[in-house]
């Protein structure tokens, strides 16, 4: 059992059979000078009914690991060169294009960080939603077209049956972001993968958009969540497990208390000292992690993070640090933490 | 301390909406209603609220560059600002008579990606402001620049680089350092760090206030993240649809809201820390657009306590408390 801070979103965890494994997971584009790495060696598990957050800054790979998982890399100038992915007995990655295209909506499904992205602008929304459903199931047009009207409903669209005849341009950032929750959940997914789901949207919108995909998701018997963000409160709020990246790599990974309470690595203390909330504000200064993240063509041999770690030793700059594991299987990728290596 | 920089006196703004095939105007936005405020000298006024609230346009009227860029915009009110040499209504000049002034009002930009000239070297974008306000020559504007970057944590080498070389944090600071180029009394900050990664974003928050403690300056602070807002402001406003709704210290409107609506934007704020959670007021519906609004007080539609009243009368901004006030015709008045 893995514990969360939202009493809303107690789901008991199975801890025995993953339904998603992510190994050694590796994706490189090709740039000017070459490939460069986007993601270098990330693993994890995905637990039936477990809600796995992944955080981390701008560029750190998070949108490559996920779209790496739906078979969505844009080839060329991306690769995945090396890694397995298996969702329940199948290995993902060698999947022919009809058996992925099976895969996604009927297992997983993602939500897009732009809406505009994903709904296409010259189609009614009733058409997209129902379409979804028709693709993925054997039921008359009417069938569909009733399922759709409910489903848009559920996500809070006022006037549904009316509003199915609309354009995307027609709808509210916050209101497309509900229709692509909509098409997403529409098939029951056992994995839902949200990428900055609420990032473009305000406060008070975020709020309702994660209620009502906690919500949907929760109805769904042991279903998954990948929730992809740099807003680490959104994660502490939501989340049973957080990995936290950096530079292509799982830095650090845990449930919401080891790594809000108990944070190891140098990189996830910063990001959480860094917060205008957080406690550790000294004369009235925020704390503010060094320098900048470097490009992918940039990253430093050694250890990601060691040009902006300030406990950073020699060592570090020469070698990559293992994932050492840690206690209830809290793990951290640091050389001066001291735990047995995971690889 | 109490001297004041800038008063906003019932400030509105209205954008035209061109249409039909003579390009007639056939709506109106009301993008700002009847907003007042002042700012002291040396303190940092944050002005808070969800997109589309009208925080650029209050900004964008208070530096004298909507007339520029938005045809047929209308502007009523006051915006008087203290200047040296006495105060004057800068919303009544025109804008030979605003140069003057605009080296003592600067602003700094949201995108540190579109805000700089991608043609220019950071010497050349910093000297621009030099060039145009002041009559320093060729070497003098050479050692302000060497100084500014200094001043804002850059590598004096980076002077004859171009933007897309930087980082969006190191962009933020070249847009900080060409604000300051000119000595500015005044900045007006539209989400200075709204764009950037949390851990660079400190660092831009760090440099702004040593900055403001070094020269004395005063800021206008626009963003929409409240934890922002009230770890930089020493008074808050929050705006909804085009109007203020609560005004008063950061600890006031922060740690005890007055209006429905702040109370239920700060009730939303996601928290890492789970002592800090409070029970989440969730609202209802969407924000309405502001070509349309909802008569009478514009939250009405979406507000967990509003009665019949609130949909036929505008609540006027009053005070509640010791300078912290609300416009809400449903509080008691202490
Ligand atoms: N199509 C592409 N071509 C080249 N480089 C790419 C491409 N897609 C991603 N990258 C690079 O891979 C790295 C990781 O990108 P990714 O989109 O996964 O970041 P992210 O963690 O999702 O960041 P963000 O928070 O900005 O969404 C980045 O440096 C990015 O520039
Ligand atoms: N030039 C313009 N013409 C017409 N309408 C405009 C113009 N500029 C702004 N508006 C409208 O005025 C309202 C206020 O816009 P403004 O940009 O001031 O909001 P904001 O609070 O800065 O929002 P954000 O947080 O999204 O930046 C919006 O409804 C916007 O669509
Ligand atoms: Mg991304
Ligand atoms: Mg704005």
């Amino acid at each position: 059992m893995v514990e969360t801070l939202n009493s809303k979103n107690k789901i008991p965890i199975n801890q025995q059979q993953p339904v998603l494994q992510v190994r050694d997971l590796v994706v490189e584009f090709k740039l000017e000078m070459g490939y460069a790495r986007a993601v270098s060696g990330v693993s994890f598990d995905l637990f039936p009914g477990e809600i796995l957050g992944i955080v981390g800054e701008s560029g750190s790979g998070k949108s490559v690991t996920a779209l790496s998982i739906m078979r969505l890399i844009p080839e060329p100038p991306g690769k995945i060169s090396n890694g397995s992915i298996r969702f329940e007995n199948k290995e993902v990655l060698e999947l022919s294009y009809p058996e992925m295209r099976d895969i996604r909506g009927n297992n997983i499904a993602m939500i897009f960080q732009e809406p505009m992205t994903a709904l296409n602008p010259v189609f009614t929304i009733g058409m997209q939603v129902r379409e979804t459903i028709l693709t993925h199931e054997k039921i008359s047009k009417k069938e569909a077209q009733g399922r759709a009207i409910k489903m848009l409903e559920k996500v809070g669209i006022p006037d549904a049956s009316a509003r199915m005849k609309d354009y995307p341009h027609q709808f509210s950032g916050g209101q497309r972001q509900r229709i692509m929750i909509a098409l997403a959940l529409v098939c029951k997914p056992q994995i839902l993968i949200a990428d900055e789901p609420t990032t473009a949207l305000d406060v008070t919108t975020q709020a309702q958009i994660l209620e009502l995909m906690l919500e949907q998701q929760t109805q769904i018997e042991n279903s998954s969540i990948i929730l992809i963000t740099h807003d680490l409160a959104v994660v502490a709020e939501t989340c049973h497990r957080v990995a936290v990246m950096y530079g292509g790599k799982i830095q650090e990974i845990g449930t919401v208390n080891q790594i809000f309470s108990a944070p190891k690595h140098p990189y996830t203390r910063g990001l959480l000292a860094s917060l205008p909330s957080s406690t550790s504000i000294k004369d009235g200064k925020l704390y503010a992690i060094p320098g900048n993240v470097p490009s992918i063509s940039d990253m430093p041999a050694g250890c990601k993070f060691c040009t902006r770690c300030e406990e950073v030793i020699d060592r570090c700059h020469q070698e990559e640090p293992p994932l050492h594991v840690l206690n209830n299987g809290h793990k951290v990728r640091c050389h001066l933490i001291e735990g047995e290596a995971d690889e | 301390m109490s001297e004041i920089l800038l008063e906003v006196k019932n400030l509105s703004v209205r954008f035209p909406i061109w249409g039909g095939i003579l390009r007639q105007k056939i709506a109106e936005v009301r993008a700002v209603e009847n907003v007042s405020f002042t700012i002291k000298k040396g303190e940092t006024l944050g002005l808070v609220g969800e997109s589309g609230c009208g925080k650029t346009t209050t900004a964008k009227a208070i530096c004298h560059i909507l007339k520029e860029t938005s045809h047929g915009v209308v502007q009523e009110g006051e915006i008087i600002f203290h200047s040296e040499n006495g105060p004057v209504n800068l919303l009544s000049l025109n804008r030979k008579e605003m140069r003057f002034y605009r080296r003592e009002i600067q602003m700094i930009f949201q995108d540190p990606f579109s805000s700089l000239n991608p043609r220019m070297t950071v010497s050349e974008i910093i000297q621009r402001p030099l060039k145009i306000h002041t009559k320093m020559n060729k070497k003098e504007r050479r050692t302000r620049v060497t100084d500014l970057l200094e001043k804002v944590g850059l590598q004096p080498e980076y002077a004859l680089r171009y933007p897309h070389e930087f980082s969006g944090g190191q962009r933020q600071r070249i847009g900080i350092a060409r604000a300051l180029a000119v000595r500015p009394k005044l900045i007006i900050a539209d989400e200075p760090v709204s764009a950037l990664d949390v851990s660079v974003q400190s660092q831009v928050i760090n440099l702004l206030e040593d900055l403001q403690d070094e020269f004395g300056l005063t800021y206008l602070f626009v963003a929409h993240d409240l934890s922002v807002i009230n770890h930089v402001s020493d008074r808050i406003s929050v705006m909804y649809l085009g109007r203020i709704v609560e005004t008063g210290s950061a600890e006031q409107v922060y740690s005890s809201p007055l209006h429905p609506y702040s109370q239920a934007l700060i009730s939303a704020i996601p928290q890492t820390d789970p002592a800090k959670r409070s029970d989440r007021i969730m609202l209802k519906g969407e924000i309405p657009s502001s070509m349309n609004k909802p008569s009478g007080c514009s939250f009405n539609p979406r507000c967990p306590i509003a009665v019949a009243e609130c949909s036929t009368k505008i609540p006027e901004l009053r005070e509640m408390n010791d300078h912290h006030s609300a416009a809400c015709d449903l509080l008691e008045l202490k």
